[in-house]
């Protein structure tokens, strides 16, 4: 796998804008939308993208990317839709309880690790629970466009079902949903079953969905080429450890809830990266030397480069050990 | 013997691999000549796969020679055909009827492999999910770059465009969209000094 092309500054462009609306939906769910302060109208941007959402979250500075699930064909506002996670790292619980509408924040240009295979005569989307959100914008697209697509969405409970009534009533034709809480799920292996020359499937949730997906449709003969995923990981806590930096010339060190690439630029370095969550390959670093164990949770390197020990994704992968030096 | 090992060249040229059972509800699987050779030594690893297959075989100059060992492995369906020209109306039928869980399979020459490949890339299946394994001929469909028409069975280079008449060189260069080389005229600059014909990788 080659290296991601390298920016001169790490991240992307940024966007300055203001909440303009902060509409919950459901216990759990709240839907931010953001207008620009300049008043410019956004960047187009390509369903299945993502934006960086910059918190200043007392001394910390928190960067987590959200898929954008508003129309692509407005250019006048860019949503997100965001789960509050009470164990998650404190980013969504940030979102919900510290933004208000008025409130100024700075965004990233939008990113797309998971878009839309164009050639494609059709297009399942397979959604668990906040893994809607990607196929908001997609739907959108589509539907302007006149492509086929249907969408079987899986969610706890009518409830915390983010979207459905829309959906539904919108789309009575092409939207399936199944509520665990009345044990209904996704009949996956049927609906693999006689899909069209084609058809490309994209699936967004938990892992084990994922997973699941991968499994099922390579069992029936699906190429790789037409199962699309994506899946950001949030950095895992784990023991605190020292790194040195040979290009930066320092030793830092890394806090038990602080990602290795959120200590690198706590301590002033402009490490590049793009999703923060394991997928895009930007933040790829080159070990120096190492003597320990790599804890490696990305989906970019391959399993041979996991094993190699010569590199690392700051963004998720942590290490324990004696001592590591990075090419940073 | 009728595998031939292509030497190295540009990322253009196509690689072939080595034919091997996938899971998969239905296998399509089309051969010119030699290639039969390729589907019996898939049915060698795993016969079942026959019994949900259609086998497209076009004998070209080998006759009788592998029909019968092919209609003996059970396909589902097995179709003899005289010319690919004349089984492309059932390759595309098959395709429109097919759904996602297909498996091709394309052995035997370039020209053959390489047209049935572009069928199955119209029909929405990636070229990178389509099987392919090189056998017999090394002959060359080629195109002429100045006419455009097309040139089966190249065995030399340079050779003579069989539709204007120029002196082409044989190029590694591949279209995937046409499915043939591309033939470069070779004495454009001083007409008339053609270097004497080569056989292919002699």
């Amino acid at each position: 796998m080659s290296a991601a092309p390298q920016k001169a500054k790490a991240g992307a462009e940024k966007i300055e804008v203001t909440v303009s609306a902060v509409v919950p939906l459901n216990p759990l769910v709240t839907r931010f939308e953001f207008t620009r302060r300049d008043g410019q109208p956004f960047p187009p941007f390509s369903a299945g993208a993502h934006t960086v959402v910059e918190m200043r979250d007392g001394a910390r500075t928190r960067l987590n990317p959200y898929s954008l699930m508003s129309d692509p064909g407005d250019s006048s506002i860019y949503a997100i839709s965001v789960r509050r996670d009470d164990q998650g790292r404190g980013g969504s619980l940030f979102l919900h309880n510290q933004v208000k509408v008025g409130d100024p924040m700075t965004i990233t240009y939008p990113v797309n690790l998971f878009p839309l295979d164009l050639r494609g005569r059709k297009h399942v989307f397979l959604a668990g629970g906040i893994g809607i959100t990607p196929f908001l914008a997609m739907i959108a697209h589509l539907e302007r466009m006149g492509g086929a697509w249907e969408l079987h969405y899986s969610c706890r409970s009518k409830e915390l079902g983010t979207y459905v009534d829309e959906l539904t009533y919108k789309h009575p034709n092409k939207v399936h949903v199944y509520f665990d809480d009345q044990d209904q799920a996704i009949g996956l292996e049927d609906l693999l079953d006689g899909q069209p020359l084609g058809t490309h499937v994209y699936v967004c949730g938990p892992k084990g969905m994922i997973d699941w997906v991968h499994a099922t449709a390579a069992a029936h003969g699906w190429p790789d080429e037409n199962v699309h995923s994506e899946e950001f990981l949030a950095p895992q806590p784990g023991k605190p450890f020292e790194v040195r930096l040979c290009k930066s010339d320092i030793t830092i060190q890394v806090g038990e809830h602080e990602s290795l690439l959120e200590a690198m630029e706590r301590c002033g370095v402009d490490a590049p990266f793009l999703c923060r969550g394991g997928a895009c390959g930007q933040c790829e670093t080159d070990v120096v030397s190492s003597d320990g164990d790599f804890v490696h949770r990305d989906h970019w390197l391959d399993d041979d480069e996991h094993a190699s020990g010569k590199k690392i994704m700051p963004c998720v992968s942590r290490f324990v050990g004696k001592s590591l030096v990075l090419d940073r | 013997m009728s595998k031939f090992q292509f030497p190295p060249s540009i990322s253009s040229r196509p690689v072939y691999g080595t034919l091997e059972p996938r899971p998969g509800k239905a296998h399509l699987m089309i051969a010119d000549a030699e290639g039969a050779e390729a589907l019996l030594d898939l049915a060698a690893s795993d016969a079942a796969l026959f019994a949900n297959a259609h086998i497209i075989y076009i004998p070209k100059d080998t006759g009788e020679t592998y029909v019968e060992r092919l209609r003996a492995l059970g396909p589902a369906q097995f179709y003899v055909g005289p010319s690919y020209a004349a089984s492309v109306q059932r390759i595309r039928r098959v395709l429109s009827d097919a759904h996602m869980g297909l498996q091709v399979y394309l052995a035997g020459t370039e020209g053959l492999m390489g047209q049935a490949q572009n069928e199955a890339m119209q029909a929405g299946i990636p070229h990178g999910a389509i099987q392919t394994e090189h056998r017999g001929s090394v002959a060359r469909r080629m195109q002429c770059v100045h006419c455009k028409g097309i040139t089966e069975d190249v065995t030399t280079d340079p050779f003579v465009c069989s539709h204007c008449g120029l002196n082409l060189f044989v190029r590694d260069h591949y279209s995937r969209r046409l499915a043939a080389f591309q033939g470069v005229c070779i004495d454009a600059e001083d007409p008339g000094n053609v270097p004497e014909p080569v056989e292919l990788y002699k």
